[in-house]
């Protein structure tokens, strides 16, 4: 199955920045469908970001992120061509994990 | 049955009663922010808070003060409440965490994002808006709590239809 995250981290000097965004439904559970009907809460809680072993940035996130999150950030000391590992959790503990290279 | 084991069972039964009113207890006062800063566990209790107050008393076990070293990046008025861009972006040192907070969503809390050292202290992302509010972000720099505040006007809401 193709992997639910996108990502794009660029190295500029001493400054790796980060985009991602992610295929999920994001539903808060206080939306009704078209029969009027609650849909039930289904979104991602946690979204890590590791770099050489350490986490860099973790979003703890509830209902009222928006659906197909996007999320950008920027950390010091990435190197082009390295590994960014990125993972997230879902109310559900459905989970997805992707390796990005940094360019 | 005899006596001893129906002492014990009563023991277990008594201390089990005692055990949930102790976790009742805590969660309303002040176990939850101990857990959440505690690091990697999901604070469930404060994305649950109605008031974004609460959210940020269980988040961080502090209030905030306004501070016009966080700057806070959101539209004057949003046609889609369910996508709504916002960005923070400061000038404080030290930075541990950020999050957001739409005080008029039916839960206010809406992110937090974990800034270790070396990780630049700012954040974009979209968040979903119920309705006309003030969106809150708050920034923890030297282990104090400090924020910024404004208001998005939305046309079409994107929380209930």
């Amino acid at each position: 199955m193709a992997s639910t995250i996108r990502v794009r981290a660029t190295s500029s000097g001493d400054i790796t920045e980060v985009q991602v965004l992610i295929q999920h439904p994001m539903d808060s559970g206080f939306v009704k469908d078209a029969k009027g009907e609650i849909i039930p809460p289904h979104f991602i809680q946690q979204l890590t970001f590791e770099y050489d072993g350490k986490p860099v940035f973790v979003a703890d996130w509830g209902g009222g992120v928006s659906k197909d999150p996007y999320v950008k950030f920027a950390f010091k000391g990435g190197k082009k061509g390295d590994d960014l590992k990125v993972s997230w959790v879902d109310n559900k503990g459905a989970t997805d994990t992707t390796t990005a290279k940094i360019v | 049955m005899n006596p001893m084991e129906n002492g014990i069972s009563r023991r277990l039964l008594l201390r089990g009663a005692g055990l949930v009113a102790l976790v009742g207890l805590g969660i309303r006062f002040g176990l939850a922010p101990a857990l959440a800063a505690a690091g990697d566990k999901y604070p469930e209790e404060a994305f649950k808070q109605k008031s974004g107050t609460d959210a940020i008393k269980l988040l961080y076990g502090k209030t905030a003060e306004a501070s016009d070293k966080v700057k806070l990046d959101a539209p004057e008025i949003a046609e889609n409440g369910s996508v709504v861009p916002v960005a923070v972006s400061t000038t404080l040192a030290d930075v541990s965490s950020i999050a957001f907070l739409v005080s008029d969503n039916p839960n206010a809390l809406v992110a937090s994002y974990k800034i270790p050292a070396g990780t630049v202290p700012g954040v974009a992302n979209r968040i979903k808006m119920a309705k006309t509010s003030n969106v809150i972000a708050v920034v923890e720099a030297g282990g104090k709590l400090y924020s910024a505040t404004k208001e998005v006007k939305v046309t079409v809401g994107g929380c209930g239809g």
